[in-house]
Parts: structure tokens; sequence; C-alpha cells
């Protein structure tokens, strides 16, 4: 701006309008800026919302329409029809169930081991503890298969093979070196003043973590569990692998569904993507409603 | 209503670092006890183990006579206000404050009316319902404060609680802090780095460098007579000068060799002899514009107005100086001057430990 009006003859009429001109200039900039913002958050918002709507639809779309071409964008015929048939064969709702019931099992028993160990890490400074902290990632590195064939062999002798908490429990084990990690760096960025400060109002260290590091932590501890939640949600080969007739859904999906209808398919789509886009919807509250409120 | 009492408290980090070493320190009932340091001298150490925030590995702390060495935090009937404030985020000012209130499981309708009584007191009422984020810095500070004080607390401990405000405000709150204070007459140890903070507040001064407390005593006497160079130098602004020189008795007199000018004084204290390093504050050397009895020649070599008096760098020998002079006094840079020290301002130091020669 300066050498603009450096390069202009020094009358004010001529370097006035320069000044506007250059204003004029950087508020197209800025305008185009945020366009090129917009088009880049649309294009990303389709990227994941055009094939949920794409299976939403089809879905809900009587079976002659899904084959037909070309596809209709919008709807023109509604139907429950495959929807219902899928969800009322065999084994759909109850393994739907058991899914539900091994990701909230995986979800509250990760929390419960691997918060506590994040905060450890976060908190207490101890022998080996980066140590510990490679370690707790080094049990991804065994292939599930490998984990799992001898699981399955335990899991026999301990009378659980077949049944949601052995599923429970090895997805437990997967998600769990990402929940101490992510809890972990959660719990360094509640600041220790105020835990201190808690505990000089007549907080026990207990009581100071549940009314202060704990309603702080939860926006991150929200963001974690819908990690894993997800995780243990569209987990499929351990499943396969420790049930056999009590199968989750993805592992019903994967075995029965390969021969299906097309239909069918998308129907089995919809059913596995609709539980985790509820729950994440449900979390988000705690997301941004606690996001927005903490302190610089 | 306590007194505190600090019996050779002693802290090691990391089995090497004396942070705090073999302190022992009493502050009575009501009193305003300012711990005064530059960073890194343990002060804020001291303060952790009164809090119970840190535990010593040697030595007892006791208030109003009971030992709380090895007691947690909330059973010291202590309240703590930090340097970063630990406003919680997650709470709005009202249930800040009333937080403690809350964990002794006070009634409904005496949290309400003593939480209202505190932010009175910091003039925070308008406030009561925002959220941490929502507030300035200097709001912030009196949610913490006013978080301290609705305890009722035998003893107030406040780290550093102006050095995150500008200038303006900690001018501000320095005054209504103090006056605060004053009308809840409860037992405070203050943490500053600030001098002019710890002159301004506290009732006694307790000054300490590496983990140890140096000098103990009112913010006057800490200034005017500092137990160790180093006190003498932290202490004021400018620092309190320092000059190497050589005594020598002669029939009653004493004088005070500093290179080739020599001062001559009534008396010197018993045990100097030979080398000291005399001690005189700016404001007690009275700058003279022509040669007078009793004082010794010396040159000007900087000159800063500072509207009340002019501060004048001097050079005696080849020893530096500061010295206050009269807004009238006509100082020039590389011209002659000569110094009259107030004799019985002089302070008289070892110069190999730096400690003070006693009078008498």
């Amino acid at each position: 701006m300066t050498s603009v009006a450096r390069d202009l003859p020094a009358s004010p009429g001529v370097e006035t309008r320069s000044i506007g001109g250059h204003r004029r200039a950087r508020v197209r900039r800025r305008l185009f800026s945020r366009g090129l913002l917009y088009v880049a958050a649309t294009g990303l918002a389709l990227w994941v919302l055009a094939p949920i709507y794409l299976i939403t639809i089809t879905a809900f779309s009587p079976r002659p329409v899904v084959y037909g071409y070309p596809k209709e964008v919008i709807p023109s015929q509604f139907s429950t029809d495959t929807i219902s048939f899928f969800a009322n064969a065999t084994g759909v709702l109850p393994s739907l169930w058991r899914s539900v019931l091994v990701a909230v099992v995986t979800l509250v028993a990760s929390t419960i081991i691997g918060a506590p160990a994040g905060y450890a890490i976060a908190r207490f400074a101890f022998r080996g503890r980066n140590a510990f902290r490679l370690t707790v990632l080094s049990t991804r590195a065994f292939p599930i298969v490998i984990l799992s064939i001898p699981l399955a062999v335990t899991f026999i002798d301990w009378g659980i093979y077949d049944t949601v908490w052995s599923v429970a429990l090895m997805h437990t084990a997967l998600a769990l070196p990402f929940t101490i990690l992510i809890t972990s760096s959660i719990f360094v960025g509640v600041p220790k003043d105020l835990e201190e400060a808690a505990l000089t109002l007549g907080c026990t260290p207990a009581t100071a973590f549940l009314r202060v590091v704990l309603p702080l932590a939860l926006p991150g501890l929200a963001a974690a569990s819908i990690f894993t939640f997800v995780l243990s949600w569209n987990e499929v080969f351990a499943a396969v692998i420790l049930t056999l007739r009590e199968r989750t859904l993805p592992a019903l999906v994967l075995s029965q569904l390969n021969d299906s209808p097309i239909p069918f398919r998308f129907a089995a789509a919809w059913f596995m993507m609709a539980p985790s886009l509820l729950f994440i919807f449900v979390i988000r509250r705690y997301l941004l409603g606690l996001w927005g409120r903490v302190s610089r | 209503m306590a007194e505190i009492r600090l019996e050779g408290i002693t802290k090691v980090f990391d089995k090497k670092v004396r942070a705090v070493d073999d302190v022992d320190l009493t502050v009575a009932d009501q009193e305003f006890m300012v711990l005064l340091g530059p960073s890194g001298c343990g002060k804020t150490t001291l303060m952790r183990m009164i809090a119970g925030l840190e535990y010593p590995e040697h030595g007892r702390v006791l208030i109003g006579g009971r030992d709380v060495t090895d007691l947690p935090p909330r059973k010291r009937r202590i309240a703590m206000v930090f340097q970063s404030y630990a406003v919680f985020p997650h709470l709005t000012v009202f249930e800040n404050i009333a937080f403690g209130l809350r964990m002794q499981r006070t009634p409904k309708a005496e949290v309400t009316r003593r939480v209202e009584g505190a932010a009175d007191l910091v003039q925070l009422t308008p406030y009561l319902g925002r959220y941490s984020a929502q507030l300035s810095g200097g709001q912030r500070q009196r949610v913490a404060v006013a978080r301290a004080i609705v305890m009722n607390p035998a003893v107030l401990l406040m780290d550093e609680p102006l050095s995150n405000l500008d200038a303006l405000l900690r001018l501000t709150f320095r005054a209504e802090l103090k006056r605060l204070v004053a009308e809840l007459k409860t037992t405070t140890i203050y943490v500053t780095h600030d001098q002019v903070e710890a002159m301004s507040l506290g009732d006694r001064v307790a000054v300490m460098r590496e983990g140890k407390v140096v000098q103990v005593g009112t913010p006057m006497a800490v200034y005017d007579r500092p137990a160790t160079q180093f006190v003498g130098s932290f202490i004021g602004s400018p620092p309190m000068n320092f000059l190497r020189g050589r005594t020598e008795r002669e029939n009653g007199y004493a004088r005070v060799h500093l290179g080739a000018e020599a001062l001559t004084i009534p008396a010197l204290p018993a045990r100097t002899d030979g080398e000291v390093l005399v001690g005189i504050r700016a404001e007690n050397v009275v700058a003279e514009a022509t040669p007078t009895p009793g004082a010794i020649a010396a040159r000007t070599e900087v000159v800063e107005p500072l509207g009340s008096h002019l501060l004048v760098t001097a050079i005696v020998g080849d020893q530096r100086l500061k010295i206050q002079a009269r807004t009238d006094f006509p100082a020039q840079p590389d011209t002659p001057l000569w110094l009259r020290p107030e004799p019985d301002k002089l302070r008289w130091y070892d110069p190999a430990t730096g400690q003070e020669i006693a009078a008498g």
C-alpha cells in the first residue's frame, strides 16, 4: 500500500482513489478466499454425505427402482419393503443388537481401563513412562489373525467363545492403545493448576478429578468414544473368527450377504451406517457444548 | 487466625536440586508476609509446601500450632490464589466461588449469602453468571481472590497474583488487595519477585535466594539495612551502590579509601579492618557542584532526568555509583562533581562473603 502511494503524484484526490481501489481489491480477495473456503467445505461435505444419501435412498426404494438406470437423485417412490424384508431376515435384528452391545461394552471397558492409564501418563512422572507409551501402541503391531486364533482357543476354554463378551474383549484390546493415548493427551490439556486449586478448596484427589478434570476432559473423552465405538462397530475380522452363530452385524453381513441381491446389500449398508451416525450425533452435543466454554 | 511456623524445611527435587534449603520462618497471626526473591529461588516451592501441594523432605510445617506437615491441602484450613488464577472454566463465577463451600456441604442459603458477600468485596456481583472465558484477566483474578477468601481460611496464600495483569491494573489491584487483606485480618503469605510489590504490601518481607531465606524484616528495615550485598542489590531501584574500599583507623576517626579518594567518617563497625564493601543508597548521597569538606571527588558519566529527581551515574576512581540529585543540580556528563554520603547511612559488607558487618 505504501509503495502504491509513493509512486503516485501527491494530489490528494488521486491518492484517495488509489487507496479506495486498493481496498476494493482487498475486499475482492477476501471474498474470493472465503468463496474458496465454502467450495472446499461443500466438497468435503459432499464427499461424506453423498454416499450416505445414496445408500439411504436406495435402501428405501422399491426393488425395480434400484435396478433401474439412470439412477434418480431425488427418489420418486418410497418403500420400506427391502428394509423390512432385510430386518426380518433371520438373525439380522439379533446381530444388530449384539453389535450395539459389543460396541457399548467395548466403549465402557476401554474407557474404564484406558482413561486412568491415560491420566497416569499425563500427570505422573514414573520410571519407564515413555517406554510404556510405546509398548502400549505395539499391541497393534500384531496382526488380528495371529491374536484371534489363540484367543479363540482361550475363549473356548473359558466358555465365552461365540458370545458378545469374547468379541467385546477383543475389541477392547484393539481400542485400548488409542484410548490410552488419546485420553492422556486430553488430560495433559487440563491445566494442573485447576486440579491443585480444587485440592486447596477441600477436594480429595478423587473428587478433584470428578468435579474438575472430568468435566473439562469430557469433550475429548467424547471424541475418543466416537473413535472406539466406530472401531468396534466396523470391526469384522475378529468378530468372524470369534463367533459362529452369535454374529455381530458386520460379521453377519460379510458371511451371509455376499451372494445376496443388490437391494439387500444397500439395506445392510444402511443398517450398518445408521446406528453409528446416531451415536455420533448424540455424542456431538458434548463435543461442541463444552469446547465452547473451555477457557484460553 | 493462625500463626505459621516453618522449622528446617528442605525440599530436594530429583535427588540433587535443593529448591528449599533448611528454612526456618515464623509468620505471626494476622501478619502479611511477603516471600521475595528472583525466579528459581524456591519461594513458590516453599509456599506450595505450606499449602500441602508439595511435601518437604525434612522439617515441619505448623499452622496455628498444629503440625500439618503430612496433611493434604484440604485439612490445613488454607486457601490459595494461583498465579494462573486457576478459575474453573466449566463453572460460572458463582459456582467457582461456591466450590469450596459446596465441598464442605454448607447449607444452600449460607452458600448464596457468603458467595454474594465475597463477590461484593471484590466487585464481582454483576458477573456472577458468567464463565471464565467471558471475563477479563483482572476479573479472573478477582474470582480467584473471592474463591479463596469466601472459605474464611486460617491462612491465605497468594502466588504472584498480580504478575499476569498489565501495569496499570497491577497498581490498582495492589492497593485493593492491601485494603482487603487488612480488613480480613487473615494471616497471609504472598509470593512475588517484584520488590516494589513486596515493599508496598508486606508487614514483613522474607528475602530468599537459592533456597535459603537471607533476611526477614519490615520492608523499611530490609531496604535500609540489607543483610547481604544480594539483598541490597535486589531491593530498591536503583539498587544499592557497593564500592570496594580499604578502611583505616586514626585516633578516634576512621577513614575509607576508595581508590585515590578517601572519606573520613566518625566511626566504623568494630570488626571492619582492611578490605570492605561500602553500601550506600542513591538517595543517601548528596551531590555538590563545588568541592566541599567531607565530600569525595567524582566525575559525572550519565544524567537521567526522572521528573521528580535526576539519576546521576558518577565515577569514583574506577567504580560507578548511582546517586539521586535534585532537578536543579547542574549535572553535565564528563564534568566533575563532589559526593557527600550521609555517614549514618553507610553500610559495611565483607567483600568475600557479601554479609553485612554488624555495627558496634
